[in-house]
């Protein structure tokens, strides 16, 4: 059970492999990764900024959520911040059950709650060179409410 | 019950508040009367044209104290810190 903030890229398969390393009863994993998608070529680069402190507390929280709502044998999230580009990794979600609906139900549970309450915020550069924060989206939040 | 002395915080902006306000933290003495967190916001308007600009929309703006999302009813008795940011946009 862990979450970690960071610059770096991370390797799914080996954070996989380090999780579930030596353990014989998790049945099901299930992993989501978030990338920076760059919409008809417009996008140049994405800069993701936190609040440090509060982003780990906040994504402890969230996971601890997962865990009492969920029979989860273990979970992961490792989401980076800095500068990105199209095409690089931002977020990663593991979560690992001895049957597939919870390791998949907590799995959205996560993303959803880490939208909607983890203290990130992405600004977006253009190809043209302009710079816009990334406005909130109504759907996150409705997608977070359906678990409530 | 009323606190006695200036009350010492900080403030914490992010993203396009902390462009707005020109700054990312600041320590601040608190005027009495200031008890919730829409107290501090209204406090912080009066603070000059960059804080009314970036606190004009008050709907746009979440605040969180001691790293712990509150609405802008939440009494500030004992922070230590407030955080004011735009909604979340991460994963």
């Amino acid at each position: 059970m862990a979450v970690r903030v960071q610059r770096e890229d991370f390797d799914i398969a080996a954070e996989v492999a380090r999780l579930t390393a030596g353990r014989t009863d998790i049945g099901a994993i299930v992993t989501f990764t978030g990338r920076v998608r760059a919409d008809a070529g417009q996008l140049a680069a994405m800069t993701l900024e936190h609040y440090p402190g509060m982003t780990e507390a906040e994504l402890n929280r969230i996971e601890a959520e997962a865990q009492a709502r969920w029979p989860l044998q273990a979970s992961l999230v490792v989401h980076r911040v800095g500068e990105l580009a199209p095409g690089d990794n931002i977020v990663l979600v593991v979560t690992a059950s001895a049957h597939r609906q919870a390791a998949f139900e907590a799995a959205g549970f996560l993303m959803d709650y880490l939208k909607t309450r983890a203290p990130f915020w992405k600004k977006e550069t253009s190809a043209s060179g302009e710079s816009t924060w990334v406005e909130a989206r109504q759907g996150d939040e409705n997608a977070a409410r359906r678990w409530s | 019950m009323s606190e006695i002395g200036p009350r010492n915080m900080k403030l914490l902006y992010f993203a396009w508040v902390r462009e707005k306000v020109g700054r990312s933290a600041e320590e601040i003495v608190l005027p009495d009367g200031v008890a919730t967190v829409a107290d501090v916001v209204g406090w912080l308007k009066t603070r000059g044209p960059q804080f009314d600009e970036a606190f004009a929309r008050p709907e746009l703006i979440r605040a969180a104290v001691d790293k712990v999302h509150v609405k802008p009813a939440a009494s500030i008795a004992g922070a230590h810190e407030i955080a004011f940011f735009p909604p979340v946009t991460g994963g």
